[in-house]
């Protein structure tokens, strides 16, 4: 089943066979320089996105191309921002609000739960708050405790916005592409360390639907589902894994909120082992619910093993590169855990 | 000069209408919810009627409000239908919210209103992009942001304001100071002798106005929208008035005093308008009697069908959540 809630995508141009390689950072870029060229009404507004280029350097030099109108630069003030996102977006305006860290978004959050998730609802459908709120999460680059979240839980339970952690370039695009179509607001979760990594990305106005995950590897043992940075993980994990004569499935549900469940209980059906892995904090994680999901679906009666969740450590992100990297699922991690499985089960 | 709004016959029925609507909607809704006939919580604005009276007067049709939780005045100003209020009141599904917000989120995008608001100073940034939204449009439409006192000891009233003087946006912040923030007293919360003295600090201009005078509110708030208009910039205004009843049903109004309640009823908006009225000439008597019992019979008449209405239903309430 998947959720209720996907927006009828407009009809994308006929895909173009053609891609480039660019990085998952020049790849939002293209998005919302696509978007803007299409729509007057589209902006982007954040802290230091003007001729700074954004804390990751994500909107770069568009401020030269587009003009300070539409790449607008504002004071610290993520409340305040996010507030005029939501303003703008009930009155024909379709902002894009930058946030520098996702761990940010708590000092947004008055706006974002109970400002732009609530509106349509409560004010009887008469408003929409079509609004993107892109914002980096996720640990790994030293930044410690109040730079390192991965906050995506606290937006899934916040029925009325939508969720999207791309994890590839071509998905960030895509993603964002349709987050910017949606007239709900949307988080878009992106992941620092993803921001310089490359791969291939089609051309043009192209469209990666809400809703729909990925399925990038098949394999008959086990599946794999993660989030984020766990899906490069996850998939250089598998690579692994297959030359110990292990094959895994790896999903990418791409989009939180909607989620696609079909797609996850089809592919946990054909295993019957299933390894959840996020970088976020176990408990009430995302992956807690997948784990329900699979748990009350018909696919529990194919299950060779019990569900296996791999997470970060209930912990604040520490400083230390070592302590770091031992809070949060690792690619040896993965490989142990589906190894485990296999073997055991 | 403005307008004497007092001595024009039409916009003085006008406002001496919207000013008893406000009271006999709030009236009615009190006694319902009294009698048991209308279930959650409500704010009633009583008293404080001159304020949404005289600041709607200087806006457009097109123009925006947002409002708080204290919100039944400002809608009713800025245009709305009081039937499908007391609809919304009564949980019906012809009710602005179709049932599903009720008093506090009561919004009417046909007249500008961008919603009331259940958390204080919630509309203060909202505001600010809805003006934000028609300088980029270039439509000359102007927000304005109504709030109460306690939204001033808000982190969002500031990050609201700081944006809004940045980018010059046009926005003005229409602070209904009732003297109470549910039961802190504005006047023991804010080291100022007067609110407005606030606004220098954001480079606005600002100004304190009697808040129960209409022509005092209307005056201020002209000044304001037309220089926001003609690109001049935010404004703060503060309209300093009294709310009769308490906060919420909860109150039992133990930080304030008999006296100083009875004082200010002594200071009611609404015979002091027709009184002023009928000295400029622009009411006679017979028109004040009329827009009276012709404002009792509309509300009656509003109750009677919103109470008639089909209750709102919970078929689709899960396919309401997301906007297609």
């Amino acid at each position: 089943m998947t959720i209720e809630t996907t927006a009828a995508q407009p009809a994308a141009a006929p895909a173009p066979a053609e891609t480039v390689t660019m990085t998952y950072s020049e790849a939002i870029r293209d998005a919302m320089r696509i978007a803007m060229a299409k729509d007057p009404a589209v902006f982007i507004m954040g802290e230091d996105v003007g001729t700074y280029g954004g804390a990751f350097g994500v909107t770069g030099e568009l401020i030269n191309e587009i003009g300070p109108e539409r790449i607008r630069d504002t004071t610290i003030s993520e409340l305040g921002i996010m507030g005029a996102g939501v303003g703008a977006a009930m009155t024909g305006m379709r902002p894009i609000v930058e946030i520098q860290f996702s761990d940010f978004t708590a000092q947004a959050m008055d706006q974002i739960a109970n400002q732009a998730a609530k509106i349509h609802f409560m004010l009887g459908g008469a408003v929409s708050v079509p609004m993107v709120i892109r914002a980096p999460g996720g640990s790994g680059t030293g930044a410690a405790a109040q730079h390192s979240q991965s906050l995506e839980a606290w937006f899934v339970h916040i029925p009325g916005l939508k969720v999207v952690m791309p994890a590839t370039a071509d998905d960030a695009k895509g993603l964002l592409l349709s987050a910017i179509d949606d007239p709900n607001p949307v988080m878009v979760i992106e992941h620092k360390l993803l921001y310089k990594t490359s791969g291939e990305v089609r051309t043009g106005d192209i469209r990666t639907p809400l809703g729909v995950a990925a399925v990038p590897r098949e394999g008959k043992d086990l599946t794999i589902i993660a989030t984020g940075v766990e899906v490069s993980r996850a998939l250089e994990a598998a690579e692994i894994l297959a030359a110990d004569g292990i094959e895994a499935t790896v999903v990418d549900p791409r989009t939180l909120k909607p989620l696609d469940s079909d797609t996850i209980l089809r592919t946990v059906k054909a295993t019957g082992r299933v390894l959840l892995v996020q970088e976020a904090v176990r408990t009430l994680g995302f992956m807690s619910e997948v784990s329900a999901i699979i748990s009350e679906s018909d696919a529990f009666g194919y299950l060779r093993a019990p569900i296996k969740r791999l997470a970060g450590l209930d912990i604040p992100i520490p400083y230390a590169p070592k302590l770091e990297r031992a809070s949060v699922p690792q690619v040896e991690d993965i490989v142990a855990a589906a190894t485990d499985l296999v073997r055991k089960w | 000069m403005n307008t004497q709004i007092v001595a024009d016959r039409e916009l003085a029925a006008a406002s001496l209408a919207t000013m008893w609507k406000i009271r006999r909607f709030e009236e009615a809704v009190e006694d319902l919810y009294g009698r048991g006939l209308m279930h959650g919580t409500m704010h009633l604005s009583i008293g404080q009627e001159a304020v949404p009276t005289g600041a709607c007067l200087a806006l457009n049709k097109d123009d925006y409000i947002t409002s708080t939780h204290r919100g039944h005045g400002h809608c009713i100003a800025k245009g709305a239908d009081m039937e499908r209020m007391m609809a919304e009141l009564l949980a019906k599904e012809t009710g602005y919210c179709r049932g599903r917000g009720g008093s506090m989120h009561i919004a009417d995008t046909e007249t500008g209103n961008l919603g009331a608001n259940g958390i204080v100073a919630g509309g203060i940034p909202i505001a600010t992009g809805a003006a934000l939204s028609a300088k980029m449009r270039g439509t000359k439409q102007v927000a304005v942001s109504f709030h109460g006192d306690g939204a001033m000891g808000e982190g969002a009233w500031h990050e609201g304001v700081v944006l809004a003087a940045m980018w010059q946006l046009p926005v003005v912040f229409l602070c209904e100071n009732n003297l109470y923030g549910m039961s802190m007293s504005s006047e023991k919360a804010f080291n100022l002798d007067q609110l407005s003295d606030r606004a220098k600090g954001y480079g606005i201009p600002g100004v304190t106005v009697d808040g129960n005078d209409v022509q005092a509110v209307y005056d201020a708030t002209k000044e304001a929208v037309d220089r926001a208009r003609a690109g001049g910039g935010p404004t703060f205004i503060e309209a300093k008035t009294y709310r009769w009843r308490g906060h919420s049903k909860s109150d039992k109004n133990l930080y304030r005093t008999r006296d100083e309640i009875d004082e200010w009823r002594g200071k009611d908006p609404i015979p002091h308008f027709e009184a002023l009225a009928l000295a400029a000439g622009g009411l006679t008597q017979a028109d004040i009697d009329a827009v009276r019992d012709n404002v009792r019979t509309e509300l009656r008449s509003a109750v009677q069908r919103a109470n008639a209405a089909p209750d709102a239903t919970a078929d689709d309430l899960l396919s309401a959540v997301y906007a297609r």
